[in-house]
C-alpha cells in the first residue's frame, strides 16, 4: 500500500466516500471532518452545551477501530508515550481553536475545496504558511523528545473508549445530548457512517496519509508521496460532488463556512503550524492513537478540551463569521505556539555528528 | 560513518535527523528506527537522494530496524 498508487487510491476512496456520506445525510462538504466530529462527540457527552453541534460521530469510532484492527493484524500496534504529553495536549487544544475559526480540520479544508468552496483557498494559503513556519522551527532543531514503551493496557484503553462511545450512540441514554437542529442533527445512518470510518481507518493506517505531512514533506524533503493523497482527495471529492449535484463554486452561501478571508487564513495557519509541531494532522493523530501512541491520545483529549472551550466561551466561528472572542483566542494560540516552538529547540545535531560519532543516542 | 538513533522520535524527525547527518558525512550512514512508518520514510528519503539502502530487522522487536545506506 505504501506506493504512489496506494496513496492515490486512498485519497480517491476518501474523497468519494465523504461525498456519499453527504448524500446519506451528513452536512455538505462535511462527509468527514476530524475536528468537527471530535467537537460534536465532545458536545454529545455534555462537555459543551452548544445544542446544534452534539452527536457521537460514528466516523471517528470507525476510523479508530479500523486503524486499531489493521495495526494489530500487521503487528504494528506498539504502545508508547511520554514525548512532551502536556505540550501535546496544548498543541491539540490550539489546533482545535484554529480549526473552529476556519470551520474544519485540514481534511475538511480539502473536502471544501472539492466542493467548490473558494473560502477554503484562504484556508489552504494559511495552512501552507503555518506549515512553513513550523518547518523553520523543525530545521532549527524543534523536537518534542522521545517516546518510551508503556504497558499494553495503556494502548488498549483508547480503542476501548471508542467501543464505549459506540454503545452510548446505539443505546442513546438520556444523559447523552443529540442535536435536534443544526449540523449535529445532520448525519448519515449509523452503520453507513461506521463502515466508512472503518474503511478510512484501515486505508489511512496502511498508507500513513496525512494532510499536514503532504505539504511538509514536499517542502522539506522534496518528497511528493503524501501530497499525492491530498491532491487525490480534492480531485475525487470534486468528481463526486459534481456527480451528486453538491458542487457549488464560489464564496458565498457555502455550507458551514464564512467568507472572512483573513480569519480563514489565520485559523488554518494556526492549525497548520500546530499540526507540524505535533508531527501530523488531526486525522493522523487519530490513527496514531489507535496504533497505541498515547501521546496522540493526549493530543485528541487536548482537541476535545479545545472544542469544549471554543463552544463554552464563544470562540468558534459560525456561518456569520468569526466571533470577537475567537479572534483573541486565535491570537493567543499563535503566542502559545511561538513559546512552545522556541523553547523546544535542541542544539543543532550537526555539531554532534562531526567526526562520525554517534548522535541521538541517550 | 555516521550512526544515528531515531528510536522514539515522531514524524518527521527520523528523516530530518538523517538529512542533517548526511549534510556532515554524505557517503555512508546507519539509521536506527523503531516503527515501520519511520522505516519507510527514511528508506524513501535515502532512495530519493540516490543511496543504496539495506535494511535489517533487529531481533527481539518486530518494529526495530537498522537501515544502512551508501552512495
Amino acid at each position: 500500500m505504501e506506493s504512489k498508487k496506494g496513496i492515490i487510491f486512498t485519497g480517491a476512496v476518501i474523497g468519494i466516500l465523504a461525498v456519499i456520506l453527504v448524500r446519506f445525510g451528513n452536512p455538505v462538504n462535511m462527509g468527514i471532518c476530524i475536528a468537527c466530529f471530535i467537537r460534536d462527540t465532545t458536545g454529545a457527552l455534555g462537555l459543551h452545551r452548544a445544542d446544534v453541534v452534539q452527536y457521537i460521530r460514528p466516523e471517528i469510532i470507525g476510523i479508530v477501530l479500523g486503524a486499531f484492527l489493521m495495526a494489530f493484524a500487521k503487528k504494528e500496534f506498539d504502545v508508547r508515550g511520554g514525548s512532551s504529553p502536556f505540550i501535546r495536549f496544548i498543541l491539540g487544544f490550539v489546533v482545535m481553536i484554529g480549526a473552529l475559526m476556519f470551520l474544519g480540520c485540514p481534511l475538511r479544508m480539502v473536502l471544501r475545496l472539492g466542493g467548490g468552496d473558494l473560502n477554503a483557498l484562504f484556508g489552504l494559503a494559511g495552512f501552507a504558511a503555518g506549515i512553513i513556519v513550523g518547518i523553520i522551527f523543525l530545521k532549527s532543531g524543534f523536537s518534542l523528545k522521545r517516546t518510551y514503551k508503556l504497558s499494553k493496557l495503556e494502548g488498549y484503553l483508547f480503542p476501548m473508549f471508542n467501543v464505549v462511545l459506540l454503545i452510548l450512540l446505539l443505546t442513546a441514554p438520556a444523559f447523552i445530548f443529540f442535536s435536534k437542529k443544526g449540523p449535529g442533527s445532520l448525519h448519515a445512518p449509523i452503520w453507513i457512517a461506521l463502515a466508512v470510518g472503518l474503511i478510512v481507518g484501515v486505508l489511512v493506517q496502511r498508507t500513513r496519509l496525512c494532510m499536514v505531512g503532504g505539504i511538509r514533506d514536499a517542502i522539506l524533503f522534496k518528497d511528493t508521496y503524501l501530497i499525492l493523497g491530498f491532491i487525490s482527495i480534492i480531485v475525487f471529492a470534486s468528481l463526486g460532488n459534481l456527480y451528486f449535484g453538491f458542487y457549488k463554486l464560489g464564496f458565498t452561501g457555502q455550507s458551514i463556512a464564512h467568507v472572512d478571508g483573513l480569519w480563514n487564513f489565520l485559523g488554518m495557519a494556526l492549525a497548520g503550524w500546530g499540526s507540524v509541531l505535533l508531527g501530523g494532522c488531526p486525522l493522523r493523530q487519530l490513527i496514531l492513537a489507535a496504533e497505541g501512541n498515547v501521546d496522540s491520545v493526549i493530543t485528541i483529549l487536548g482537541m476535545s478540551a479545545g472544542a469544549a472551550f471554543a463552544h463554552n466561551f464563544s470562540l468558534a466561528a459560525s456561518a456569520q463569521g468569526p466571533s470577537p472572542n475567537g479572534k483573541i483566542a486565535v491570537l493567543i494560540g499563535f503566542v502559545l505556539l511561538l513559546i512552545i516552538a522556541y523553547f523546544n529547540q535542541e542544539k543543532d545535531v550537526k555539531a554532534s555528528v562531526q567526526g562520525g560519532v554517534k548522535i541521538g543516542a541517550n | 560513518m555516521a550512526q544515528i538513533d531515531t528510536r522514539g522520535m515522531s514524524c518527521p524527525q527520523p528523516v530530518l535527523m538523517t538529512k542533517k547527518a548526511l549534510e556532515v558525512n554524505s557517503t555512508e550512514i546507519t539509521v536506527l528506527v523503531d516503527s515501520k512508518t519511520a522505516k519507510s520514510n527514511v528508506e524513501r528519503y535515502l532512495n530519493l537522494t540516490g543511496y543504496t539502502v539495506n535494511t535489517v530487522e533487529l531481533d527481539g522487536d518486530a518494529n526495530t530496524f537498522e537501515i544502512s545506506a551508501k552512495k
